[in-house]
């Protein structure tokens, strides 16, 4: 399960016209783009938008609310992972996922990173896998000495890497980041905004992040979501206004609502 | 709200500083006709009120605490003469009316019993509290299990025994079997609505955090779930043990009762400790009265080190999460 | 429920990287049906309860009728099998331990919550669990031996030398009696009527308290007025719960009660109940006999079954209030 380097620049997501409902009201409405490999790609928008709900789609999570529904298609390498008789458990096994809030197990810190890797029934060398997603995870240093203490008696920044060194582990070819860095003070969401840049040589990034300077100074490229209102029902969904090169999305917006966002107009 | 009436009864007695210049409804308790606060208090009928209540209030904590007292402090004082070694290791003396001997008998017989509905009810009772967490969650059959549980925790432990009478005991005879069977459906309910409230506990972002990695839902229970959970159902499993050894009444039909020492599981009556105690109350003999005493001391001290060992288990695991 | 694609087997082309390997996924539905079987065997053995019991009983309900319940005609001989002075008695019994239970549990409760400081509410909390935890027939034994001839007596006595020109208080007591049984239950139920009182009075909102004490109510005005009108669904619930456990209460009340054939006037006279009826005449009880003691559990069984229900259903609708 190695990230596979031959794609070249064929996108890692390509998604199509994304519906995303919650029993019977709408959260997203036509949704379409793409997600390029090794590059960061960041989704921005005012809150309550549906970020949170077209992250969770790239790798199926959003089923696991009773009476979520997905129609349309996001193509994984040129598969539709929402084709009938796709499971979603191997689906989210090359897809990792980092949360908010740090969410590591009550186990130890080697049983965390190696959770992935023993219930996909990995034969090869635990220690090893464990040392190289903890190095890759910049938290190796701090913590070789104490691999057995529990991962709880960490602190939130290193909680938070933790749970990346357990997604990496599992040898996924993207990472999906729900604003990693919300619940961290500013000092370890510096070390986590440098740390994805070092994962982006190997690993295609996709960040949810309410902070704009964050999404500015981290990724390559950027969606804007917007929330759209029915003016006669006030049924509110989420729409993808813009997406593009971040740096064109902040200095030369082509919509005025991607302006006004951006320039801070409304939050 | 009646306080109004209440705030508004008679005079309070003041300092005399100040004739009151006006009688005015209040009776001179406004700060602003001069009143001093110094001194002043509510009508005596409200003080009297409530130092009454308060008063009957401390007597029922008193009056109910006296019991607790009382049961522990004469069952150790009546039970410690009569227990030691001989007692926790042999059975009944041949001549009940004689002294000495023991009950070990009913030691025996109630750790076997227990022990066999435990081993039945705690893992049955535990993938039950699952289903209803995880799959049933508030479907029509969850909410069913849900209700009836609850509904057989009210159930009289006799009718339990009956029950098992004539659904057993008729083809199968008395035995340790039969006796746990009544045993592990006590305990059923009980750890099946604890284990549940422990499961609810385990936090959202844990369950996500697991099928992130790409768990499959049993691997996230059995992996993820269960062990987060673990420390308060094994409180709650201890609690339901707890009780379990302390029944007496549906092990009348089931157990039957022995005097002698019976290890085996089927096919003949044995005794519990609670059967032994029980018999000894109820004989006019002095010793055997004796030996009751020093079974209640055994037995308690078995129920409440669960008991307490599970409460402190519960107390601990809180402060870890 | 969620809507997953189905996984279908049979697709092998580009997609086969997506299909769970064959144990993996056949694991995740065993799982998930063990689990559910495990949640149902709850309704599967509450319904086979009544269905063996009451198939058991049905020679005598065959042969007696209505006045199984409604005559006091019990008398083996004949085989005449009527409860009525059973039931007579496990109500007298249960009210009495209800009249004497609540309003000490109702006063312990208020102690804890109103009243305690905080380092005195574990210890007492404590204490009072700890009356839950010992087992009944400990209760029995302790009742029997020292309560009774020290407490329950000399008072029965005193009370029927002086009041018992008042029918239910006429003497002389033997000792064994409706009044002795009730006094122990007492003691049993109050653990559980304290802890869900202490619920209830603990969802007040402490801003009901604050406006009640800047009003200017003393403490037990503000119990009065804030605390207790809000609560009394609750308390009712409670009191209800607590009344399903005495009911069902065997061991104490076998003992206690005496076994007098008769409905006694007098709660200083013996009597007897559904559940010590059993548990004291299962030893000689055959055919007939046995049908009417497993008779008898069907009654007590459906008697707990509607007072806890409708306990239930009050302590909901208070919860959703």
């Amino acid at each position: 399960m190695n990230p596979d380097t031959s794609l070249g620049n064929a996108p890692v997501f390509a998604v199509k016209d994304l519906d995303v409902h919650y029993g019977s009201s709408l959260a997203l409405k036509g949704v379409s783009m793409e997600i390029h490999p090794r590059r960061i790609t960041a989704i921005i928008g005012p809150s309550g938008c549906g970020k949170s709900t077209l992250i969770r789609c790239f790798n199926r999570m959003n089923e696991l609310i009773p009476g979520a529904r997905v129609s349309g298609e996001i193509l994984y390498h040129g598969e539709n992972i929402y084709a009938p008789g796709v499971d979603p458990v191997m689906v989210r096994r090359r897809i990792g996922m980092v949360f908010q809030r740090p969410n590591p197990f009550p186990k130890s810190i080697y049983e965390n990173v190696a959770f992935g890797a023993k219930i996909n029934g990995y034969k090869g060398d635990m220690d090893e896998l464990v040392e190289r997603s903890l190095r890759r995870a910049a938290l190796w240093d701090e913590v070789k000495n104490e691999l057995k203490k529990s991962a709880l008696d960490l602190s939130g920044g290193q909680q938070q890497r933790l749970c990346i060194a357990r997604a990496i582990a599992v040898e996924p070819d993207v990472i999906l980041m729900d604003e990693p860095a919300s619940a961290l003070d500013p000092i370890a969401t510096v070390r986590i905004e440098d740390l994805m840049q070092e994962l982006k040589k190997d690993y295609s990034i996709i960040i949810v992040t309410h902070n704009m300077q964050q999404a500015a100074r981290v990724s390559d490229e950027t969606a804007f979501l917007y929330t759209e209102v029915d003016e006669k029902t006030s049924a509110r969904w989420g729409i993808m206004v813009e997406f593009g090169e971040t740096s064109n999305i902040f200095t030369k917006p082509t919509d005025k609502r991607t302006e006004d966002y951006v320039s801070g107009r409304f939050g | 709200m009646a306080i109004q009436q209440v705030v508004n009864t008679e005079p309070v007695s003041l300092e005399p500083s100040r004739p009151a210049s006006h009688s005015d409804s209040w009776g001179g308790t406004r700060a602003s006709s001069g009143a001093r606060l110094i001194g002043a208090r509510p009508a005596r009928r409200r003080v009297w009120r409530n130092r009454a209540s308060a008063f009957l209030i401390i007597s029922a904590i008193v009056l109910t605490l006296i019991p607790v007292a009382l049961i522990l402090f004469q069952i150790a004082l009546k039970g410690a003469s009569t227990m030691g070694w001989t007692f926790l290791t042999q059975s009944l003396p041949f001549s009940v009316t004689k002294a000495g001997g023991g009950f070990v008998n009913g030691l025996i017989g109630t750790a076997i019993m227990v022990g066999l509905a435990t081993i039945v009810s705690i893992p049955l009772g535990i993938l039950g509290a699952v289903y209803l967490v995880e799959y049933g969650k508030k479907n029509w059959l969850a909410t069913l299990i849900r209700f009836f549980s609850d509904v057989m925790t009210g159930v009289p432990s006799i009718f339990v025994g009956v029950f098992v009478y004539t659904a057993l005991v008729v083809r199968f005879g008395y035995g340790a079997v039969i006796g746990a069977a009544a045993l592990a459906l006590i305990m059923m309910p009980i750890i099946i609505r604890s284990s549940e409230e422990m499961l609810k506990l385990v936090p959202l972002e844990l369950k996500d955090a697991s099928y992130a990695l790409g768990a499959a839902k049993w691997q996230t229970i059995t992996k993820v779930i269960l062990p987060s959970a673990a420390p308060g159902i094994t409180t709650g499993a201890m609690l339901a043990v707890a009780r379990a050894a302390g029944e007496t009444a549906p092990l009348i039909m089931t157990a039957l009762g022995s005097i002698q020492l019976v290890t085996k599981l089927t096919g003949s009556p044995i005794s519990s400790l609670t059967l032994l105690i029980l018999n000894g109350a109820r004989a006019p003999y002095e010793a055997a009265q004796a030996r009751a005493w020093a079974g209640a001391l055994e037995l308690l001290v078995i129920v409440l080190v669960f008991t307490i060992v599970a409460r402190v288990f519960a107390s601990r695991s809180r402060l870890s999460r | 429920m969620r809507s997953v694609p189905s996984l279908s087997p049979s697709r092998t082309s580009s997609t086969g990287s997506w299909k769970r390997k064959g144990v993996g996924r056949r694991a995740d539905s065993l799982f998930a049906i063990l689990a559910g079987v495990c949640g149902t065997l709850v309704l599967i053995a509450l319904a086979y309860m009544v269905f063996s019991t009451t198939r058991t009983a049905l020679p005598v309900f065959r042969s007696e009728g209505i006045s199984f319940v409604t005559g006091s005609n019990w008398d083996p001989n004949t085989d005449h099998y009527q409860i009525l002075p059973l039931i007579f008695g496990t109500i007298v019994t249960s009210i009495i331990a209800l009249i004497v239970a609540v309003p000490m549990s109702v006063g312990v409760a208020l102690f804890l919550t109103e009243y305690a400081p905080k380092r005195l509410r574990t210890p007492v909390e404590y204490a009072v669990d700890l009356l839950a935890a010992v087992p009944s027939v400990v209760y029995g034994l302790w009742g029997l031996l020292v309560v009774l001839p020290f407490f329950l007596r000399p008072i029965s006595n005193f009370v029927s030398k002086y009041l018992g020109f008042i029918p239910i208080f006429s003497g002389p007591s033997t000792g064994l009696s409706y009044f002795a049984a009730g006094i122990i239950l007492s003691i049993m139920i109050t653990p559980i009527i304290t802890s869900l009182c202490r619920e209830v009075f603990k969802s007040v909102p402490s801003a009901d308290r604050h406006a009640a004490f800047a009003l200017g109510a003393t403490r037990w005005e503000m119990i009065k007025e804030a605390v207790l009108p809000r609560s009394r669904g609750g308390v009712v619930g409670a009191t209800m719960l607590g009344l399903g456990r005495a009911l069902g209460e065997t061991i104490v009340v076998a003992l206690l009660i005496g076994s007098s054939p008769v409905i006694n006037a007098s709660i200083f006279k013996p009597g007897s109940s559904i559940a010590g009826a059993i548990a004291n005449g299962w030893g000689e009880a055959t055919g007939l006999q046995t049908s009417a003691l497993v008779g008898a559990g069907v009654v007590l069984f459906a008697i707990t079954i509607a007072i806890n229900m409708i306990a239930r259903g009050i302590v909901w609708r208070f919860n959703r209030s």
